[in-house]
Parts: C-alpha cells; sequence; structure tokens
C-alpha cells in the first residue's frame, strides 16, 4: 500500500476510530442474542410464589409440591423426629449449615422456621436427582446410624430430617432451603422471605 | 500463486465448467490423484466408516424433523408418533438412534488408530486438533440429541449436565438459568437443544469435517509403519513410491468395511435397536417429569468414562467443581497429544515397552470407566474408577517422561507391505 502524500498518523487514527466504534457495535448486537435466553416474561410468570396448605399434612409426613419446576418438600416432623436431629451431628459433613444455602430467617439444627416443619428443594445438591423419604429406622442398609431421613438413588447421598448430607456422601453441601414465609399458622407460601 | 482457471485443459462441456469452477481439479487433488501409503490396513476403515455414519445422521435427521415437535408439551408424543404411525418411522428413528452410538463406536476406533500409529504427529498436529474439536462438538450434538425425545431420561440427564454450570464459583447459578432459559429444564430449555441439534452443531460439525480432510489432504495419510511416503517419490513423475491413488483402490476398499459395518448397523436396526438398553435407555420409554427420577440416572454409554470421571473426584470446599473440571479436563486433554509424544518414531510398532505399557493401561482404564460410568454407584465402583481416572491422566501427563525414556526400534525407510 503506497503511503506517498498520506497523512498515515491520521488514517492510522481513522482505523482505529473505526474499528473501536465497529467492536462496540458488534458487541452492542451480540446482546439482545444472548439476552434473549434468558428467562422469557411467561417463564417467569410460571415461577411465581407457591402456598402450601398444611391442614391435610399430618405431623411424620412430606408433602411435594412443585416450584419453578423444582420438587419442594414440606415434612411435617414430629417432635420425636426434631429430637432425632442431634443424635447424628457427629455423622454430618455441614451439621451447622455453614457452608449451605439457606436464607437468614432459617435457623438452628433444624433449618425451619418453626421446628415442626422443614422446607427444602428436593433436588440433590449433588447432581440435582430427587432423593426418596426414607423416615424409618433404624436401616442399616443405608447409614449404622440412620434416625430417618433421605436417601439419593442416583448417586447414594444422605441427608437427615433437616437435608443436612452425611459424611462420605458425594453430594457437598446440605440440602438448599428456598426463600418461604407463613402466611398463617399451616400455610406456607414458598418463593416469598419472611418479613 | 494465482489460481489457475481449468490447468488440466478439459474441453466440452465439463472444459466449460472447469473454466469457471475447479471440478476436474477436484476430483484429481482428493481422489483420483490422491496418493495414500499402500499398507493401510483394518484401523484405517473408521475414517470413512464416521463420514458414512455422518451422511446417515443428516438424511435420517432431516426426515425426523419432518415429524418431530419441539416442545415440553408435543416432543414426547411426537417421537411415540413417529414409531407408530409414521411409514417406517420407527425404522427411520432407530437409524437415526443407532446412528449415534454408532458414531461413537467409529470415531474411538478411529481416535484409537491415531494413537496406535502416531497419526498426530508432525505434520499433522492440526489434523488431530480439528478431530478432536469434531469429538467435542460430536459429544455435544449427542447430548442435545438425547433431550430431544423428553423421556424422563432425557429430562435428567440435561438437568444433571446442565447443572455443571452451577458449580462455576459465583456466577454459576445464574449461568444455569440463562442456559435453560427458565428456572428448571423445560419448554425453553428443550427448544434450544433442538435449535442446536438441527442447526448450529451441524454446520459446525461438518464445517470441522471439511477442515479434518482439506488438512489431511494436504500433508498426506500417515501409515501402519508410520513412516513419510513422500520421502521417496518417483523421479519422472513426482508420485510417491509407496503411494496409490485414493480412488479407485480405496474407494474399492472402503465399499469392503462399509459392506460389514452395514451388515452389523441394520442387524442391530432390525434386532436390537435399543441395544439392550445401551442405545435407548428403559426409562426414556416414559415421558419426562420433574418429580419422578429414574431409578438410576445414567448417561449413554458413550460418556460413561467421562461420567464415571466427573463422580469419582472428590468434593473440595463443599463444591462438585473438581469433579466438572477433571471430567471437561479429559476431553482437552486430548488436544495436546501431538505435543505431549516425544518418541523419535511414530507407529507403535517402532515404540518399546513403556509406550505398549501405558497404551495397554490407558485402554484398560477407559473400559473400566466406560463400564463403571454406567453402574449404580458403589464403593468397588468408586474405587475403580477413581484409580482409572488416575491412570487416564497419567496416560497423558506422563506422555513427555515416558516417551522420552523409551527404547525404540529404527522405522524401515520404507513402508513393510506384502502385495495379496
Amino acid at each position: 500500500m503506497s503511503t506517498e502524500g498520506v497523512d498515515t498518523s491520521r488514517r492510522r487514527f481513522l482505523t482505529l476510530a473505526t474499528t473501536g466504534m465497529g467492536v462496540v457495535g458488534g458487541a452492542a448486537v451480540v446482546w439482545p442474542f444472548l439476552a434473549s435466553l434468558r428467562p422469557s416474561a411467561k417463564a417467569q410468570a410460571a415461577g411465581a410464589p407457591v402456598t402450601v396448605d398444611l391442614t391435610a399434612v399430618e405431623p411424620g409426613q412430606k408433602l411435594s409440591v412443585t416450584w419453578r419446576g423444582k420438587a419442594v418438600w414440606v415434612v411435617r416432623r414430629t417432635p420425636e423426629m426434631v429430637a432425632s436431629l442431634d443424635k447424628v451431628t457427629a455423622d454430618l459433613t455441614d451439621p451447622e449449615s455453614k457452608s449451605s444455602l439457606q436464607p437468614a430467617y432459617v435457623k438452628g439444627a433444624g433449618r425451619s422456621i418453626k421446628p415442626d416443619v422443614l422446607v427444602t428443594i428436593g433436588n440433590c445438591t449433588h447432581l440435582g436427582c430427587i432423593p426418596t423419604f426414607r423416615p424409618e429406622h433404624p436401616a442399616p442398609d443405608i447409614h449404622p446410624h440412620w434416625e430417618g431421613g433421605f436417601f439419593c438413588p442416583c448417586h447414594g447421598s444422605k441427608f437427615d430430617l433437616a437435608g443436612r448430607v452425611y459424611k462420605g456422601s458425594p453430594a457437598p453441601v446440605n440440602l438448599v432451603i428456598p426463600p418461604h414465609r407463613f402466611a398463617s399458622d399451616l400455610s406456607v407460601v414458598i418463593g416469598e422471605d419472611q418479613a | 500463486m494465482a489460481i489457475v482457471p481449468n490447468p488440466y485443459k478439459t474441453t466440452g462441456f465439463l472444459g466449460w465448467i472447469d473454466d469457471r469452477f475447479p471440478l476436474t481439479k477436484l476430483w484429481k487433488d482428493h481422489l483420483s490423484e490422491y496418493y495414500a501409503p499402500k499398507n493401510f490396513n483394518f484401523w484405517y476403515y473408521f475414517g470413512s466408516l464416521a463420514l458414512l455414519v455422518l451422511v446417515n445422521q443428516l438424511i435420517t435427521g432431516i426426515v425426523l424433523t419432518m415429524h418431530y415437535k419441539p416442545g415440553a408439551e408435543t416432543a414426547f408424543d411426537s417421537v411415540e408418533y413417529i414409531m407408530r404411525d409414521v411409514p417406517w418411522g420407527n425404522i427411520i428413528r432407530y437409524m437415526h438412534s443407532t446412528g449415534a452410538s454408532a458414531f461413537f463406536i467409529v470415531v474411538f476406533m478411529h481416535m484409537y488408530r491415531g494413537l496406535l500409529y502416531g497419526s498426530y504427529k508432525k505434520p499433522r498436529e492440526l489434523i488431530w486438533v480439528f478431530g478432536a474439536l469434531i469429538f467435542l462438538v460430536l459429544m455435544a450434538e449427542a447430548f442435545c440429541g438425547y433431550v430431544l425425545p423428553w423421556g424422563n431420561m432425557s429430562y435428567w440427564g440435561a438437568q444433571v449436565i446442565i447443572s455443571l454450570f452451577g458449580t462455576i464459583p459465583v456466577i454459576g447459578p445464574d449461568v444455569v438459568i440463562w442456559v435453560q432459559g427458565d428456572y428448571s429444564p423445560a419448554d425453553a430449555t428443550l427448544n434450544r437443544l433442538f435449535s442446536l441439534h438441527v442447526i448450529a452443531l451441524p454446520f459446525v460439525l461438518v464445517g470441522l469435517v471439511v477442515a479434518h480432510l482439506i488438512a489431511l489432504h494436504e500433508v498426506g495419510s500417515n501409515n501402519p509403519d508410520g513412516v513419510e511416503i513422500k520421502k521417496h517419490k518417483d523421479k519422472a513423475t513426482g508420485i510417491p513410491l509407496d503411494g496409490i491413488p485414493f480412488h479407485p483402490y480405496y474407494t474399492v476398499k472402503d465399499i469392503v468395511g462399509v459392506t460389514v459395518f452395514l451388515m452389523i448397523f441394520a442387524g442391530i436396526i432390525f434386532w436390537a435397536p435399543d441395544g439392550g438398553g445401551y442405545f435407548l435407555e428403559k426409562p426414556n420409554f416414559t415421558p419426562a417429569s420433574a418429580i419422578n427420577t429414574p431409578e438410576h440416572i445414567t448417561p449413554a454409554w458413550y460418556f460413561g468414562s467421562f461420567y464415571a470421571i466427573l463422580r469419582a473426584t472428590p468434593p473440595l470446599f463443599g463444591s462438585a467443581l473438581p469433579g466438572v473440571i477433571a471430567m471437561f479436563g479429559a476431553v482437552l486433554v486430548i488436544f495436546f497429544v501431538p505435543w505431549l509424544d516425544r518418541s523419535p518414531v511414530k507407529s507403535i510398532r517402532y515404540k518399546g515397552p513403556l509406550f505398549k505399557i501405558a497404551l495397554t493401561l490407558f485402554t484398560i482404564a477407559f473400559i473400566a470407566l466406560s463400564y463403571y460410568g454406567m453402574q449404580p454407584p458403589s464403593p468397588l465402583g468408586k474405587l475403580v474408577s477413581q484409580i482409572g481416572s488416575v491412570v487416564y491422566f497419567l496416560f497423558f501427563f506422563l506422555m513427555p517422561v515416558y516417551t522420552k525414556m523409551d527404547s525404540y526400534k529404527t522405522e524401515p525407510e520404507r513402508v513393510t507391505h506384502d502385495a495379496h
């Protein structure tokens, strides 16, 4: 390319400026395509909070509901179940839920707002399978110190009745507690935070 | 070098075309005057078979897309519609689903051939890299296709694979929602995987196959002796003394391979299309359900080894990230083989005991991983998978060491071959 009679610094500036604008424009065009992959307005609406009525759930029973396509369990724990939580502490990976996902208002070994009602996402924290509810105990086929809990058939993760993972499970952390609040004594809203 | 139109000076109708498009030149460069070594053996069938299976997948895929309806509400029923109501639909679907497994069988054999005869070594590094990219895209393509019937295994397979993105620190959970387009695998997820499966990935795949072949024909094929046939050319013609034209010699030879392959392929399609639950898994004959996991989630058999590596890697700081890194690392490490192998010869025929031991251990490890990746979790499976994963990676990581220490036989000057 001949540079005779050409102001090369001006040419370089114009080339850089044009290239720069082209890159900015290109990036701006990419954005709508990437953003179009986010949940649509319809999907967001379908992900709205779910209200669960607990009047028909007996103590010791588990209710499965779907929230945002995930299984959410509501377990009404008996006093005996609540008492069992402290017996398995030594067998757990994260008994105090320090590295597990749960809202700040969920406290203690029971990981619940009220001791007798556990609300947890029913997807194993390993790879998202649904563990089975195994309240019966002892169950030496699952664990020598089994006090009831959840057993994942996919990769063998074990959780206690507060969704806390047993040592030696492939799941790294406890089951996730979703945001939830009590609208009344026996009515839980899943997907909204406790005030 | 400027392009010379019609270098072969053809005339008539062909000449009219050759003046405008290099038809004769392409034919000669890539078939009738592409000189391949004369000593190809059994292992050299799998490249052309991979091409055959690719064509099978494209044609059956085009027809299936005419009847399939993507969407969480329609996908499962439309696959059953293809199986029951569309004339010959079951055979065409079985050709496609069996074709996926066949694709991996021939590609694994094709890659293994590369390891045996050092087909990745200089000057064929880029052929290998394009090939490894093809393998990567093929895995993505197979995964997307696996989800499309929206059976329960499709759904939970998607859940497990997409949740791998969730292990990325900080942004992981948001990435999963973005990838899914919903808060769980849903209609939006299925539709985007359909788009990738029938448009984006096939385009990339075919483009990479073309690049793979262009690179191959630029440098010429390797052979079981791993010696360059271009070292000894006929003085007058410049044709390699040990080379024979691809067409008709290897086109005819490959037709034999194709015939044998198609007999087996057709046999599976006709009499064992689900491959005993390995080609089409039984839980996938029930529709997707977000609240019912299959008893035991298995990947398709061809992902077994990588899945076993994922499961065998222990979590770190409460995160499954190391397993995900190990699994992707197991694929990525394949790209580096041309630079990891420091041996002075290409072919295993002239390599020493260290390489042979390493390759044998790797082969055993790969098969064991593939097996245990499909089994329910067990202490034995975990132990074997952990040992297998270590062997898998050491085969690659230690390759610069053992290929340097190994003893070698002298390569012959020319290929060894007895005419039949």
